[in-house]
C-alpha cells in the first residue's frame, strides 16, 4: 500500500462502490429521459435489434436443446422411482418456463450481447467516433444507448419464449428416448400443469433481463478510458456485472412473486 | 506578439483566459486567441503543451474551467446544449485518426451528419453531394470502402469530407499530418489550403509539425506549458533569436 491508500479510511472499497452505483444509476435515469424524447432512431433500433435477436438464435436454440433433454434425462428416472413419470412434462415446463429459461438464456446473452454492447462502445469511445458524432450535433447517448437498450429489453423476452419452446421440444425428444409418446399429448401434459402466474412474471423479469443486459454493456462502454486494453477489461466487467444482476432480479422477483 | 487576426472585421473566433486544470495540473494557462474569417491559424507546440485540450475545449469536449470562448458572436462556455449543437453543425472537427464510423462504409459515413441534420434532403441530392466531397478530397471511388480498408492517409481526408458534408465556417483540425509520410502529408496540407480557398474556411490547426505549419498557416501561435509564448507569421517567428523556439525551425 502506498502512502496516499494508507490515508484513506477503511472503508474505502464501499466508497467506490457507492461511487459506481451513483454514476450508474445517473446513466440509467438518463437512459429514461432520453428514451422517450424525440427523434427515434427507428432505422438503428431495428439493426440493433436484428443484431440482439436474430444473431443470439443459434446459441440460445442450441442451449436450449440441451437444457430441456438434460433436464428430462436426469429428472426421469427420479419421478419413475415414484411411479410419477407422467408428471415429468408437466414438471419439465413448469421449471423452464418459470425458472431455467429466463435466467439460462438471459446468462446466455449476457455473455454475447453483454460484452459486444461494451467492446464496441469501448472501441468507439477509445477511436473517438463517440467524440466524433458529440461534435457533429449528433447526441450519441440517444443514437447509441437508446437504440441499444430498447433493442435487448424487447428482444431477451421474446429470446426467452424461444428457448423455452426449444427447451419443451428437446424434453419431448428426451422423453420418447424411452417412453412412446405423441407430440400432441406430450404438449398436452406438459401445458397443462401451466399457470398466469407461471408465465407472467417470466416475461416480466425477461424484460427487466433485457434491459439490465443492454444498460450494463453500454455503461461499461461509455466509460472506457485510456487505451484499448480497457476495451477487453469493459467487455468482460459488462459480462460479470449483467450475470451478477440477472441473478439478483431473479431473486427479487421470485420474493415478489412468492408474496403475490 | 500578434495575437489579433490579419483581418481587421469581427473575429470568427476570440478566446479569452482560457484556464484548464486536470488532476491539480494547469494545462491551459491564460490562452487568448483570435481567428479572422477565411484565416488559417496554426497552434504549434510540444507533446504536452495543451494543444488538444485547447482544440476540445473550442466544441466543449472538454470543459474549461475559466475564460470565454466566442464562435461566430456566440460564448460556447454559456449556451445551453441545444445552442451548442447549433453552433457545432457550423464548426468541422478533423480528428487525428479520422475518426470513421468503422461499422459504415465511407458512403454511409459521410451521409450520417447529413441524414441528422438536413433531413429534408432526397437521396439524389445527397448521392450528389457525397461524389461533390470524395472528388474534392480526390477519393471518388472510395464510397463502397469500409474504413478498415483505408490507409490512415485517406482515412483523414474521408474524416475531413466528412466534416465537409455540412459547409462549417470553422474547421478544426487536431494533428492533420501525424502518422503520414512526408508526400501523403503534403496531400493533407495541399487539401487544408484548397478548403480554405474554395469555401473561405476558417481553420485552427494543431500540429507540432513544422513542414505543415508552414505550408498552411497565416499565423502561427506557439503553446508552452498551456501558454502562448509567441505568434507571428512562420518567417516572423523562423527569424526569432529564442532557442526554444528556434528548436522548431531548425
Amino acid at each position: 500500500m502506498t502512502t496516499a491508500d494508507s490515508s484513506l479510511p477503511a472503508w474505502f472499497p464501499l466508497k467506490k462502490a457507492s461511487q459506481h452505483a451513483g454514476e450508474f444509476s445517473l446513466f440509467f435515469f438518463r437512459f429514461l429521459k432520453e428514451a422517450v424524447r424525440p427523434p427515434f432512431e427507428g432505422r438503428v433500433f431495428l439493426q440493433q435489434c436484428f443484431k440482439v435477436g436474430n444473431k443470439s438464435l443459434g446459441l440460445v436454440a442450441i442451449t436450449a436443446f440441451i437444457m430441456g433433454l438434460v433436464l428430462t434425462l436426469q429428472t426421469r428416472p427420479s419421478l419413475a422411482g415414484f411411479g410419477a413419470e407422467s408428471l415429468l412434462p408437466g414438471m419439465v415446463c413448469v421449471s423452464v418456463i418459470r425458472e431455467i429459461g429466463p435466467v439460462i438464456t438471459a446468462v446466455i446473452c449476457a455473455g454475447k450481447i453483454s460484452s459486444r454492447i461494451g467492446a464496441e462502445l469501448g472501441s468507439m469511445k477509445v477511436t473517438e467516433q463517440i467524440d466524433a458524432m458529440e461534435v457533429s450535433a449528433i447526441n450519441p447517448f440517444h443514437y447509441l444507448v437508446v437504440t441499444r437498450v430498447l433493442a435487448t429489453t424487447c428482444m431477451v423476452p421474446l429470446l426467452v419464449i424461444f428457448a423455452d419452446a426449444i427447451s419443451i421440444f428437446s424434453s419431448f425428444l428426451a422423453y420418447n428416448i424411452h417412453g412412446d409418446i405423441t407430440i400432441t399429448r406430450f404438449f398436452d401434459m406438459a401445458l397443462s400443469k401451466l399457470e398466469w402466474i407461471d408465465i407472467f412474471p417470466s416475461i416480466i423479469k425477461s424484460i427487466f433481463f433485457g434491459t439490465a443486459i443492454g444498460i450494463i454493456g453500454c455503461y461499461k462502454g461509455f466509460r472506457v478510458a485510456g487505451g484499448t486494453a480497457s476495451v477487453g477489461t469493459a467487455a468482460n466487467a459488462a459480462v460479470v456485472t449483467a450475470s451478477l444482476v440477472i441473478f439478483f432480479i431473479d431473486m427479487i422477483v421470485v420474493q415478489i412473486t412468492d408474496i403475490l | 506578439m500578434k495575437m489579433e487576426p490579419i483581418e481587421t472585421v469581427e473575429p470568427v473566433v476570440r478566446i479569452q483566459g482560457l484556464n484548464k486544470t486536470y488532476n491539480g495540473q494547469k494545462v491551459l494557462n491564460g490562452v487568448d486567441l483570435c481567428i479572422g474569417k477565411a484565416e488559417n491559424v496554426v497552434v504549434l507546440g510540444k507533446s504536452g503543451s495543451g494543444k488538444s485540450t485547447l482544440i476540445k475545449c473550442m466544441v466543449r469536449l472538454s470543459e474549461p474551467d475559466e475564460g470565454s470562448i466566442s464562435i461566430m458572436g456566440k460564448d460556447i462556455v454559456k449556451i445551453n446544449y441545444q445552442e451548442l449543437n447549433a453552433l457545432r453543425v457550423k464548426i468541422g472537427f478533423l480528428f487525428q485518426n479520422g475518426a470513421l464510423y468503422d461499422s459504415m462504409n465511407v458512403h454511409d459515413n459521410l451521409a450520417f451528419p447529413l441524414r441528422h441534420h438536413r433531413k429534408h434532403l432526397g437521396k439524389e441530392k445527397l448521392n450528389a453531394m457525397i461524389s461533390e466531397v470524395l472528388e474534392n478530397v480526390g477519393l471518388p471511388e472510395a464510397g463502397n470502402k469500409m474504413p478498415a480498408e483505408l490507409s490512415g492517409g485517406m482515412s483523414k481526408r474521408i474524416g475531413l469530407a466528412r466534416t465537409l458534408m455540412l459547409k462549417p465556417s470553422l474547421m478544426l483540425y487536431d494533428e492533420p499530418t501525424s502518422g503520414l509520410d512526408t508526400a501523403t502529408s503534403k496531400e493533407i496540407n495541399q487539401l487544408i489550403l484548397d478548403m480554405q480557398r474554395k469555401y473561405q474556411i476558417s481553420s485552427l490547426i494543431i500540429t507540432h509539425d513544422i513542414a505543415c505549419a508552414k505550408m498552411t498557416a497565416d499565423r502561427i501561435v506557439m503553446l508552452r506549458d498551456g501558454a502562448i509564448v509567441a505568434a507571428g507569421t512562420y518567417d516572423e517567428l523562423n527569424k526569432s533569436n529564442d532557442e526554444w523556439i528556434k528548436s522548431f525551425f531548425n
